[in-house]
């Protein structure tokens, strides 16, 4: 025991206590069915050591660090063929409610042979015309691909912007497994790069012809698919010309960021905002949000996440299907343009994504025996249930789990501003705990001053400094809190610029770094360093400092073609910079994450 | 004295009030105004090393609390009046030896003490050129002391050699003005000698990254463009004080491929970049580097993704100092306005806390603590070094005991 820790039954924080390593089988009210499906073998193979020990945490319930093996429901759908597959997880989750629902949704997805639940059953045994095809496929694809093409070329000729594109009867796909920014690649994995894929717009058109292709690629591919490079000058081309928002192209851009987009910032705003009468097809509601990312106003990703999904059930509040379509189709296809919209206001974060992912497939699988309203009034409350459960419930146990990481004396060290670290602080501080926050800000955005505000006003003592003096001030800091943008498959926390650095500096000073991020934000992707994939902001920022008018060297920097400005939004921390990630999941190390990511797909996102 | 006394207090306001900013012009400035002061001192007959030495320990002990290079400057001020007069007093050597064997038959009577000052002059000349070592130290005779002694048993003991002292005096305070001139000149030099290594380590197609502005670090980019390499530097701003842009600027303005960005995205961008060149505020005898406020974090980023870090300098910075707790002990910390403006957070703040603790605080230090195991190489007038190799360089600019700059009482 180090002598020089002050001991801790003083601390009003958690005793230590012992815990259980490796895979047990909790006592727990959770469903916890024998695999008898044979599936994910790990967890089930491990022995059930016994329960875990009491802890603090409601009794029955799992010891934070714990992962508990995936649930299974093989109590479901009796008549689902073939279950050998290997993750044939139709409704695990804990939440009773859900499994009902998906009870429902798994039966009926059975009949429904265009539907993409990716289930083991459809895949081995209905689609035998698919296997059969799929050597084929590309082959059928191009000709189909190409009458289909013109068919749109004419439609888009006559109607305005967003395109319904025409549905040429293959059925329809809600992308599963892919975001709407990427979904156009999906079809890239597998015919080649070189053909003349439409653009995000008219990703439906694109999606039909995969649709049936999707679950056996989901199955084999477990890689995400790779999202659009914009130094492919002819894709650029094509989306322009698809674009609602008008954008011209940044001068001096910065030759490492070729593939990132890069526009003008200051023109797109009042351009979008003189068109909000005319453009009909897009929903206000969305179109408003569309407007606050551009403008900055809402930022965050548990922020965007939930005004994007609150636009979206506005907008489902008022659809109506027009006539020869179908409801499931037609939603998809809107929901899709409403994106690509998102997108060039200002790209998706990957919680975004992941939203999007999730109410596609809800549309997916709809069963069509409901009418239209009732369909619109269930879409409605998954998404009320996706925003409750998936950000605000797993805020308010993040906090619970983290609390247990404040003790009295701390001195907390936080960086920007993240909306989970803000709510233990708070929390902690209502808990009576004492401790003092240390709050790290940097430019252009200045986050940490709107965190500052808030905390002093609630009355907790804070210190402020600028990121160049986190070494100096790191002497004093007791632990590092963190949030997330999101986290990858290889343990890579993406979040706003500047947290690498500041977990490099704890790291060499030997002070843990706890990352707060809610599960829905893991993603497959993984990410080696902060350049292949980022987002670029507005560089004028850079040069002008507010407050400082003597500062102005850099006024014209646009002129001159040897300078310019780099503004990047987020950065890569690297795994061994980070001791542990607090999620609803519990508290995991970073090595854990593509164990959610892959066990718990399909529960977490009810893909 | 007094009549230097009130240049040394504007000068002390002005190193105060920050109105003089940059290395380059704090030391040429207090090397000017010592040698003002040496040239204003009226030397007296006896002592005149000592006596040159403690006026010169005066105006620095109200120097140095303002600014480490002036402390350096200081110290080399000391030693090289220390090595004026052994060199004048070595010739003197021969010379008494001289005057010893043409006056015999007039000090007769006298003939043991030129001898003996000689041997005395000679031993402790020899101990003062010696680098400190453990006999210098147990020799508990100082070596100011000793000098005083042998000068004034010479001065004392041989009248003939009256004339040849007052020449001595002249000689002695001509040859430190001198020196000191020199050591104008070699600040003023050392940009072009540290510029001379930078075609040896940039090559073609390099990516460089710095963080603020330092004056040695643009002449060492100057050069290198000068000799037609391309490469691409990226600025990194440097807040609070933003002196990034400047540099970008002036970069730009030679034809440089430059970027800017902010210090927040060092670590996202360091991993392209083959090269980190900064320049410092003080070298210290371990090799450390107090640096712009910032640096530690690009040194681990650097460090972490395996980049050479350079630190350009010239070797009037380098300091005889041992860094203790560096980071509170060698630091300024500055204004918080820089960060917060004044009247921004005034409203949400209680002033009425019971304890009356503000909960508040803003933290804005200037400087930062490289270790030195950070530093891949110095670059400096004087060649490249390894930071394990900056401490042998203190015994040729700087004296043991002049470590601490304090006025010694007369003798």
């Amino acid at each position: 025991m180090d002598l020089r820790r002050p001991p801790r039954s003083t601390s009003g924080g958690v005793e230590p206590k012992i815990r259980q390593v490796g895979f047990v089988t909790p006592d727990v009210s959770a469903p916890t069915e024998p695999a008898a499906v044979g599936a994910a073998p790990a967890p089930q193979s491990g022995t059930a050591v016994g329960s875990p020990t009491a802890s603090d945490l409601a009794p029955g319930s799992l010891s934070p660090v714990m992962i508990p093996p995936p649930l299974h429901a093989d109590h479901l759908s009796p008549d689902s063929p073939s279950p050998a597959a290997s993750d044939a997880i139709l409704a695990s989750s804990a939440p009773q409610p859900s499994s009902m629902r998906f009870d429902a949704a798994s039966e009926l997805g059975e009949d429904d042979s265009r539907s993409l639940a990716p289930s083991a059953g459809e895949l081995e045994a209905n689609k035998g015309d698919l296997a059969g095809d799929s050597a084929s496929i590309p082959q059928k694809q191009k000709t189909s691909k190409a009458e289909r093409r013109a068919i749109q070329e004419a439609q888009r000729a006559a109607k305005a912007a967003a395109k319904e594109a025409g549905l040429s009867g293959k059925s329809t796909g809600a992308a599963s497994g892919a975001n709407p920014a990427i979904s156009k690649q999906a079809k890239l994995a597998k015919t080649s790069q070189k053909k003349d894929v439409p653009h995000a717009a008219s990703t439906v058109g694109s999606e039909k012809k995969i649709s049936e292709r999707l679950p056996e690629r989901d199955r084999k591919k477990d890689a995400p698919h790779p999202r659009m490079q914009f130094d492919d000058v002819h894709r650029v081309e094509k989306a322009k010309k698809r674009a609602i928002v008008n954008q011209s192209e940044a001068r001096n851009r910065v030759e490492l960021f070729r593939h990132l987009p890069q526009y003008v910032h200051g023109t797109q705003l009042p351009d979008l905002e003189s068109k909000f009468f005319q453009l009909e097809p897009i929903h206000p509601s969305v179109y408003k949000v569309g407007l606050q990312y551009l403008s900055g106003e809402v930022s965050g990703g548990n922020g965007r996440c939930i005004a994007m999904l609150l636009a979206f059930r506005e907008a489902i509040k008022d659809y109506s299907t027009p006539p020869n379509k179908t409801l499931s189709r037609d939603l998809t296809a809107k929901i899709s343009s409403y994106v690509s919209f998102f997108i060039e206001c200002r790209p998706l974060s990957i919680s975004m994504g992941n939203a999007i992912r999730f109410l596609k497939n809800r549309i997916a699988k709809l069963p069509l025996t409901l009418s239209e309203s009732e369909t619109k009034v269930s879409l409605q409350t998954d998404i009320e249930r996706f925003i409750n459960e998936k950000i605000v419930v797993a805020d308010q146990v993040i906090v619970s789990h983290a609390i247990t990481k404040v003790r009295d004396d701390d001195v907390l060290l936080t960086y920007g501003s993240s909306s989970v670290v803000e709510m233990i602080l708070n929390y902690a501080h209502e808990l009576g705990r004492k401790f003092r926050v240390i709050v790290v800000d940097s430019r252009p955005k200045l986050e940490g001053q709107g965190l500052l505000r808030r905390l002093v006003a609630k009355g907790i003592n804070c210190t402020y400094t600028h990121i160049n003096a986190v070494s100096y001030i790191m002497h004093e800091v007791t632990r590092v809190f963190l949030g997330a943008s999101s986290i990858l498959s290889n343990g890579t926390v993406y979040s706003r610029v500047g947290t690498a650095s500041v977990a490099m500096v704890a790291h060499a000073f030997g002070i843990p770094v706890l990352v707060c991020c809610e599960a829905y934000k893991f993603h497959e992707r993984v990410q080696l360093d902060s350049i292949c994939a980022n987002e670029l902001g507005d560089p004028d920022v850079i040069s002008k400092v507010p407050g400082r008018a003597d500062l102005g060297h850099l006024k014209n920097w646009a002129d001159n073609e040897n300078l310019q400005l780099l503004n990047l939004m987020y950065d890569a921390t690297p795994s061994d910079y980070v001791s542990m990630i607090i999620t609803d999941y519990g508290m995991l190390p970073p090595t854990s994450v593509p164990v959610i990511v892959r066990e718990y797909r399909k529960e977490h996102l009810w893909v | 004295m007094p009549d230097v006394q009130p240049l040394v207090s504007e000068f002390v306001l002005k190193l105060k009030r920050r109105k003089v900013e940059g290395s380059h012009a704090v030391a040429r400035q207090t090397a000017e105004l010592l040698r003002s002061v040496v040239s204003q001192h009226r030397m007296g007959s006896t002592n005149q090393a000592a006596a040159l030495a403690d006026a010169i320990r005066s105006v620095g002990e109200q120097l140095i609390s303002a600014n480490p290079i002036v402390g350096n400057i200081v110290r080399r001020v000391l030693h090289i009046i220390k090595e004026e007069d052994i060199s004048s007093t070595a010739v003197g050597i021969e010379g008494l030896s001289v005057t010893v064997d043409s006056d015999d038959e007039y000090d007769s009577g006298n003939d043991d003490h030129p001898t003996l000052s000689a041997a005395v002059l000679a031993s402790h000349a020899r101990n003062a050129l010696r680098a400190p070592s453990l006999q210098t130290l147990l020799d508990d005779i100082p070596v100011s002391t000793a000098l005083s002694r042998s000068a004034s048993s010479t001065g004392d003991s041989d009248g003939k050699t009256a004339g040849d002292k007052s020449l001595k005096t002249r000689k002695l305070k001509h040859d430190v003005i001198a020196a000191i001139g020199d050591l104008i000149e070699e600040i003023d030099t050392c940009y072009d000698q540290i510029s001379e290594q930078a075609v040896e380590l940039i090559h073609q197609n390099e990516v460089i990254l710095t963080l603020g502005r330092s004056r040695t670090v643009k002449e060492f980019l100057y050069a290198a463009k000068e000799k037609k390499r391309s490469f691409r530097v990226f600025v990194a701003e440097g807040s609070p004080r933003y002196q990034g842009h400047v540099l970008a600027k002036e970069l730009v303005e030679k034809g440089v491929q430059t970027t800017v960005i902010t210090d927040s995205a060092i670590f996202a961008m360091i991993s392209r970049v083959n090269m980190v060149i900064v320049g410092a505020h003080a070298i210290m005898a371990n090799g450390g580097v107090i640096a712009p406020v910032g640096m530690n974090m690009v040194a681990l980023a650097a460090q972490k993704h395996a980049v050479p870090f350079v630190v350009v300098a010239g070797s009037h910075k380098l300091c005889p100092l041992y860094p203790h707790n560096p980071e509170v002990l060698l630091n300024e910390l500055k204004s918080p306005s820089d960060l917060l403006d004044f009247g921004e957070f005034s409203n949400c703040m209680n002033f009425s806390t019971q304890d009356g603790t503000p909960l508040l605080n803003v933290v804005n230090p200037t400087f930062d603590y490289v270790p030195p195991k950070l530093v891949s190489l110095f670059v400096t007038d004087t060649g490249g070094h390894s930071p394990s190799y900056m401490y042998r360089l203190i015994s040729e600019y700087y004296s043991a005991d002049d470590l601490v700059v304090q006025r010694k009482s007369t003798s």
